[in-house]
Formats: C-alpha cells, sequence, structure tokens
C-alpha cells in the first residue's frame, strides 16, 4: 500500500470532479507526491546520520537532533497528503451509495426507461446536485483545513520555512553550548518553499473550486425562481380568476347591502 | 506478498461488508497500513544504528537496545495490522461456500449456462443466516486483536511515550550507562497516531457489530409479525419431480434471500413445470 494505491483509488473520484477538481488531483500527484518521492526522500534521506555536532560526548546528537526536528519535513508531509487527499473518498462513498440506489431502482424495474442495463448505471457520471453537492462541497472545506493546518504546523515548528546551516543546542548531556551543523540545508530550503508554493497554488485551486460550485448553486436556484415566475401553473391562473370574481361578487354584494341600509 | 498484495485480497471481501464495515477497511489501508509504508517506517529504519550508549565497552549498546525494545513498534504494528485483518477472510470463505451451493442449486434446476454462473459470482450477498453468525465472528475477533495488541502495547512501552534517555545496567555494561534513543519525539507522535486511528478502528466495528445485532433483531420482529408459509416439508412421495421440487425447496430455504431475488427478478428463469415455492 502506498502511493501508486493511493492514486489508483482517487482516480476514481476523478470522473465526478469539476474541471478545477481535476486540476488539483493532477497538481496534487505530480507536483507533490512525485516530488516528494523521487526528490525530496533523497534529499532528506541522510538528515540524522548528517546531523553533526561539534562534541564528542555519546548522546548529545541524538538529543540535539530530537530537540531541533521534532517530526521530520518529509513526514509531516506524507501526512499532509494522505489528510488533504481522503476528504475525496467521502465523495467515492456518496456516489458509490447513489450507484447502488439506482441499481436497486433498476431490478424493481423503476428505471428501465432510463438506462438500457445495469453496465450503464455502473459507467454513468453523476451530476453534482442534491445531497451529493454538500458531500462534494464538505470535502472541499476538509481539503482545505487539513491544508491550512499543515501550513500552520510547519511555520510553527520550524519558525519560518527556512532551514538554518547551523543550530546551537544545550540539552543534556551535551556539556554547555554545542554547534550543530544540518545537512544540505540549501537544497532543504528550496524544497521547503517550493512545496509550500504547490501547497498554497491548492489552496487557491479549492477556494475557486468552492467559489464556483457556490456560484452554480446560486444560479441554478435563480433560474429555478425564474422559470416559476414566467410560467405559472394553468391552476393558478384559474385560481386567481376565480379570485377575482369572488372580489367583485362580494363588493357587488357590500354595495347592495349598503344600498338597503340606506 | 506485500501490503498491495493483502490489499487486493481484502478488496473482494469488501463487496459483501456492510457500509461501516467499508469504512473500517478504508481507515485500516489508508490511515494504518499507508502510514506506516510510507512514513513510520523511515522514522524507525534506524532504530538500532543511532541508539547510541555512553560507553565504549563492546556488547553493551547491542545489550542495551536488546533490553529496552523487545520487539520494534514497527514490526508489532505490522502483526496487528496483519491479525486484525484477517477475520475478514473467513467471511470471504463463507461467501465463496455459499457461492458453491448457489451454483449447484442452479444446475439442479437446470439453469447452468455460464451467463447464470456469472450472475451467482457478482450478486451480493445478504448478511443473514449462517453468513451473520460468521460476520458477527469476524468483527468480534477483530476487536478482540485490537484490544490485545493495544495491551501489548502498553504493556511494553508504559505511557505510549518514547522517551530520550534510558538508564541500562545489563551485562556487559560497566555500572549504569546513559543510552539515547533515536527520534524519541517523532516516534512519540507516530506511536499516539497510531494509536489514536486503532481506537477510531475499535469504534467502527463495536458500531457494525451493534448495527448487525439491531438488525438481526428487526428482522426477527418482522418474521413473527408475519408469519412466513412455513418451511416446506420434506415429507411426500419420492416421487421423481416431488423429490426434486423438495429437494430445491429445502436448498432454497438454506439460501435465505440471495438467490431468490435472483429468481424473482428472472421471472423467465423458472421453467413452466417448476413451481419455486419458497420464492
Amino acid at each position: 500500500m502506498d502511493w501508486g494505491a493511493l492514486h489508483t483509488i482517487l482516480g476514481g473520484v476523478n470522473k465526478h470532479s469539476t474541471s478545477i477538481g481535476k486540476i488539483w488531483l493532477t497538481v496534487l500527484f505530480i507536483f507533490r507526491i512525485m516530488i516528494l518521492v523521487v526528490a525530496a526522500e533523497r534529499v532528506w534521506g541522510d538528515e540524522q546520520d548528517d546531523f553533526i555536532c561539534n562534541t564528542l560526548q555519546p548522546g548529545c546528537k541524538n538529543v540535539c537532533y530530537d530537540h531541533f526536528f521534532p517530526i521530520s519535513h518529509i513526514r509531516l508531509w506524507a501526512l499532509q497528503l494522505i489528510f488533504v487527499s481522503t476528504p475525496a473518498l467521502l465523495v467515492a462513498m456518496h456516489v458509490a451509495y447513489r450507484r447502488h440506489e439506482k441499481k436497486r431502482q433498476f431490478r424493481k424495474g423503476d428505471q428501465k426507461c432510463e438506462y438500457k442495463d445495469i453496465e450503464e448505471i455502473r459507467r454513468q457520471r453523476f451530476h453534482i446536485d442534491g445531497s451529493l453537492w454538500w458531500t462534494y462541497t464538505s470535502s472541499i472545506f476538509f481539503r482545505l483545513v487539513f491544508e491550512a493546518v499543515f501550513m500552520y504546523a510547519f511555520y510553527f515548528m520550524y519558525d519560518g520555512f527556512r532551514m538554518p546551516r547551523l543550530m546551537k543546542c544545550s540539552a543534556w548531556p551535551c556539556p554547555n553550548i554545542v554547534d550543530c551543523f544540518v545537512s544540505r540545508p540549501t537544497e532543504k530550503t528550496v524544497f521547503t518553499i517550493f512545496m509550500i508554493a504547490v501547497s498554497s497554488i491548492c489552496i487557491l485551486l479549492n477556494v475557486a473550486e468552492l467559489c464556483y460550485l457556490l456560484a452554480k448553486f446560486f444560479l441554478r436556484r435563480s433560474k429555478k425562481a425564474g422559470n416559476q415566475k414566467q410560467h405559472p401553473n394553468h391552476e393558478n391562473k384559474e385560481e386567481t380568476k376565480q379570485n377575482e370574481m369572488n372580489e367583485l361578487i362580494s363588493d357587488s354584494c357590500q354595495n347592495t347591502v349598503i344600498g338597503f341600509t340606506s | 506478498m506485500n501490503w498491495a498484495g493483502l490489499y487486493t485480497v481484502l478488496s473482494g471481501v469488501n463487496r459483501h461488508s456492510t457500509a461501516i464495515g467499508r469504512i473500517w477497511l478504508s481507515v485500516i489501508f489508508i490511515f494504518r497500513i499507508m502510514v506506516l509504508v510510507v512514513a513510520a517506517e523511515s522514522v524507525w529504519g534506524d532504530e538500532k544504528a543511532a541508539f547510541t550508549c555512553n560507553t565504549q565497552q563492546p556488547g553493551c549498546n547491542s545489550v542495551c537496545y536488546d533490553h529496552f525494545f523487545p520487539i520494534s513498534h514497527i514490526r508489532l504494528w505490522a502483526l496487528q495490522l496483519i491479525l486484525v485483518t484477517t477475520p475478514a477472510l473467513l467471511v470471504a470463505m463463507h461467501v465463496a461456500y455459499q457461492q458453491h451451493q448457489e451454483k449447484k442449486l442452479l444446475v439442479l434446476t437446470g439453469h447452468g449456462d455460464p451467463k447464470h454462473m456469472e450472475e451467482v459470482k457478482k450478486h451480493k450477498m445478504r448478511i443473514s443466516g449462517s453468513l451473520w453468525w460468521t460476520y458477527v465472528c469476524s468483527v468480534v475477533f477483530r476487536l478482540l486483536f485490537e484490544a490485545v495488541f493495544m495491551y501489548i502495547f502498553y504493556m511494553l512501552y508504559p505511557g505510549y511515550q518514547m522517551l530520550r534517555l534510558v538508564k541500562c545496567e545489563a551485562y556487559p555494561c560497566p555500572n549504569i550507562v546513559d543510552c539515547f534513543i533515536s527520534r524519541p519525539t517523532e516516534k512519540t507522535i507516530f506511536t499516539v497516531f497510531m494509536l489514536v486511528t486503532s481506537s477510531v478502528c475499535i469504534v467502527l466495528n463495536m458500531a457494525e457489530l451493534v448495527y448487525l445485532v439491531v438488525r438481526a433483531c428487526a428482522r426477527r420482529g418482522q418474521h413473527n409479525s408475519n408469519p412466513s408459509s412455513g418451511k416446506s416439508s420434506f415429507y411426500g412421495h419420492k416421487l421423481s419431480s416431488e423429490y426434486k421440487q423438495n429437494e430445491i425447496n429445502q436448498l432454497l430455504t438454506e439460501q435465505d434471500g440471495s438467490l431468490k431475488d435472483m429468481l424473482r427478478r428472472n421471472p423467465g428463469l423458472q421453467e413452466k413445470g417448476d413451481r419455486c415455492s419458497a420464492c
């Protein structure tokens, strides 16, 4: 079970996404997961082995490394990518549930005219409306939240996104203050900035998708309301006519009564 | 055979699970197995190489590491995940057995052509009758394994926390020696993460158990209020057609739903002479 399997799972969700959603998925897999696997993992591969402290005191290096890197960048990114890609599974589950319901109705005989056979239901692409719209919107919202949380966690843990060359450590058992040198700091800074930039692009794509879905929702709603105004029901027309007649009759009756009393 | 192989095997079981069962399987594969493979294994990768003791005494390092880490977290998690996912195979075996019975029945009623055989393989089994008991047992075993491993973790590594420093005085270390563990904070974070996902899985399993029990009780209540036409008796002359009909009826009552649905959907399947009394 690795990134390839995740790609297989999420590839199925792609069919029911919006265009922006498909772009987001591509950016995620090519510019984040692939970069992580083919490049970033090599850069951080020797992070502990080549973390050197200016001391012979056993244990000082371990303790200082642990103090400055509570959780490595690579692991944080891996967790971020897993959490950010998982809300799409909510959509996949909802689509699977809808498909299952349609199949059930087809078997009962309710939708025979709509679909030729069950294979067509399996291949069908669902429109993002009704409850699926809410699921989809929630999944985008969760993606945004996870992205923001992880970016904040990065910023909080590493005081900005720069990797310093030298760190001064005074944790026990290091004697006094000890200089510790990080391996490949510039390369790590470059990749950190790259991953942060792509993360920001993903956040922008998610915000754009959210706006697009909301705009589509309101547009559809206003269209429905407009249609109802322009084409009222035949019954409504008749009712208003009858009401008007009743009003006229009651007016004329009142006049007659007043006429009588006076 | 690796985690991908296990995923292939268990994806087949997914089709016959409840909705909660499918969520459980997704949580297991994405939040536990995948995190184990892509993240946790690299954190524990250098656990022995970077385990440093403040001594030059040969052998002290190895002995202290062995004393404090009788079995590594990674290996324990791998065992836990394998044992927890395996009860689902009981269900897979039972489903395969039921499918075999259905195929036999179809051949008996004269519908042994490849198209109907394929349909037997494809349709989803209802979780009722003996399959319900197998399913419930598998969920109970899952719960048991999860609980046992969480307890083992707690016993071996009290508090689930990884310390930075451990003091060791096992022979051949002279007196008491300070030993430093590599990446203790990162290891603690991942231990807590795996613990939380394990608890989530336990909650999902309990919810699934409750759901199955409630569903079974509801179905029983329905049966009691609408008594069925009764099981077909097996009495009667052992004339060939009646005997055949009785055998079919018995097999149908054992199947409890899934095959009846299939036959009901395709009324053309039933031949003129046969009246499927249990349908």
